[in-house]
């Protein structure tokens, strides 16, 4: 037996509530963020992952607050991500409680930002999130770009070549999101996941699609993750995390129960 | 139960280490400090950290933490922490910086030609994630937590100590790795009793009651 793969509720976070959308828009209210963060601790989750998708710069602080008082009574790690753009918004992160940062947009528009931040906290600390979305026509080769700006803005760029760049710059994760499936539920991007989890040597997050307990099972089996997102599918109460990580014990993935 | 210095040097969860510390202790006093004199009067010291070690070793210098560090690693419950663990020993890869010298050994790079399961799958580096961690040895650090409880981890590089009755504990990845150390008064831990949960909490709380004697004497 040996490291298990973990599963890792995520909270949007906008204005101090939890949402969820479906393609990035229509949100709808999930709930407080502290009461679900204990609730998933208490169901046994490996790890937490706040994405702050606030929209106005005014309540940018929230998150803050909304972090420390998380840490203080969860004891897994935190992921925190979104408007993420200096060091010192690395350094206010990890400050407030936050173990790991992710870094999206601002990876894309200043790559430097990566290695600075990694050199200066560590890459454990650095995941990269990569929200790609796939470009090839149909009987073309799979090709995915990466977006950003909460998937308004196609980069141009490669999503493996952006992910295999990511490492070199010292990122220590990668957090990958197919925008074709977030929020639609019918299971992960299992073509993408493969194609950049075989491509790196650092964890890869799978991300965006989950509405059951076999596209969990399938992400790390079939898209090779070392660690599953998921969000919808425990805020409504459908499944619980510990559900989910007796399913995948039974389907012969370690995990820590 | 007294006062627990929490070391800041500037590495990174401190915080998350003294939230821990406050819920497991509440009646210890919990300082997170720089000074050396407040590491040199506290009952017990925490060594934290995270990050990388030439960063560590630098600071330590520059906030004159040196010294006071060896000394309460020699005298009081002592508690490293990942790079708080590291930082104990003669020299890391990470940098190639010599270490504090505290503790026989070497901190090493997980080799990338040897990082595949016995499927022939690629291990990921950094190792981050819930391991087993095994135990080597009797110690009052262990109280209450199940041999082989999963700790969680965040790390490239690992300890190779210099003399094997050192291990207090060991993780499989994909080779046996010392995950935790222990000698007299000193315990060091490479992976996260902050962020690991029951038995993380339990490790903790079974330090702020530690009196700083072990089962092995080396």
């Amino acid at each position: 037996m040996g490291l298990a793969k973990r599963i890792i509720p995520c909270l949007d976070v906008t204005d101090g509530r939890v949402v969820k959308g479906v393609n990035f828009v229509a949100l709808r209210d999930a709930g407080d963020p502290v009461e679900i963060a204990r609730r998933y601790d208490e169901q046994g989750a490996d790890e937490l992952t706040f994405l702050d998708i606030t929209a106005s710069s005014d309540n940018r602080g929230l998150i803050l607050h909304i972090i420390e008082e998380v840490a203080a009574q969860v004891f897994i790690p935190l992921t925190v991500g979104g408007g993420v753009r200096a060091v010192d918004d690395v350094r206010r992160l990890l400050n407030a409680g936050a173990d790991k940062v992710g870094i999206n947009t601002a990876a894309v528009t200043n790559p430097q930002l990566v290695a600075d931040a990694s050199s200066r906290f560590g890459s454990q600390c650095i995941v990269v999130a990569i929200d790609a979305k796939q470009v090839s026509a149909a009987g073309e080769p799979l090709r995915w770009h990466v977006f950003t700006h909460g998937g308004r803005k196609d980069t141009g760029l490669d999503a493996v070549a952006w992910a295999e760049k990511m490492e070199q710059m010292g990122a220590g994760e990668i957090l990958l999101t197919s925008m074709d499936r977030d929020g639609t539920k019918i299971g992960f991007n299992l073509d993408l996941t493969r194609a950049v989890a075989d491509a790196v040597g650092i964890p890869v997050i799978a991300s965006g699609g989950v509405g059951n307990l076999d596209h969990l099972v399938d992400g790390v089996l079939k898209g090779h993750a070392d660690a599953v997102l998921a969000a919808s599918i425990f805020h409504y109460g459908e499944y619980s995390v510990e559900q989910a990580k007796r399913y995948m014990a039974q389907h012969g993935i370690e995990v820590r129960l | 139960m007294g006062s627990i210095a929490v070391v800041d040097y500037g590495m990174g969860n401190l915080r998350s280490v003294a939230k821990a510390l406050e819920h497991v202790a509440p009646d210890a006093r919990i300082v997170v400090t720089s000074e050396a004199g407040e590491i040199a009067q506290a009952d017990r010291v925490v060594f934290p950290g995270v990050g990388a070690m030439p960063d560590c070793m630098r600071e330590l210098e520059v906030r004159g933490l040196r010294q006071v560090l060896v000394e309460a690693a020699q005298t009081k419950p002592f508690l490293g922490i990942c790079l708080g663990m590291q930082a104990l020993f003669e020299f890391s890869e990470e940098g190639n910086v010599a270490g504090l010298d505290v503790l026989p050994g070497k901190v090493r790079l997980f080799p990338r030609e040897a990082m595949h399961d016995t499927q022939g799958q690629r291990l990921k580096v950094p190792h981050i994630g819930w391991n087993e961690v095994h135990q080597a040895v009797a110690h009052p650090l262990w109280n209450g937590i199940a041999n082989g409880a999963r700790f969680y981890f965040v790390h490239s590089y690992y300890v190779e100590a210099g003399n094997p009755e050192l291990v207090a504990a060991f993780t499989h990845y994909p080779f046996a790795f010392a995950c935790a150390v222990a000698r007299n008064n000193i315990f060091a831990v490479q992976f996260h009793p902050e962020k690991s949960q029951a038995a993380g909490l339990k490790l903790l709380a079974n330090f702020a009651e530690w009196d700083g004697t072990a089962p092995n004497s080396i």
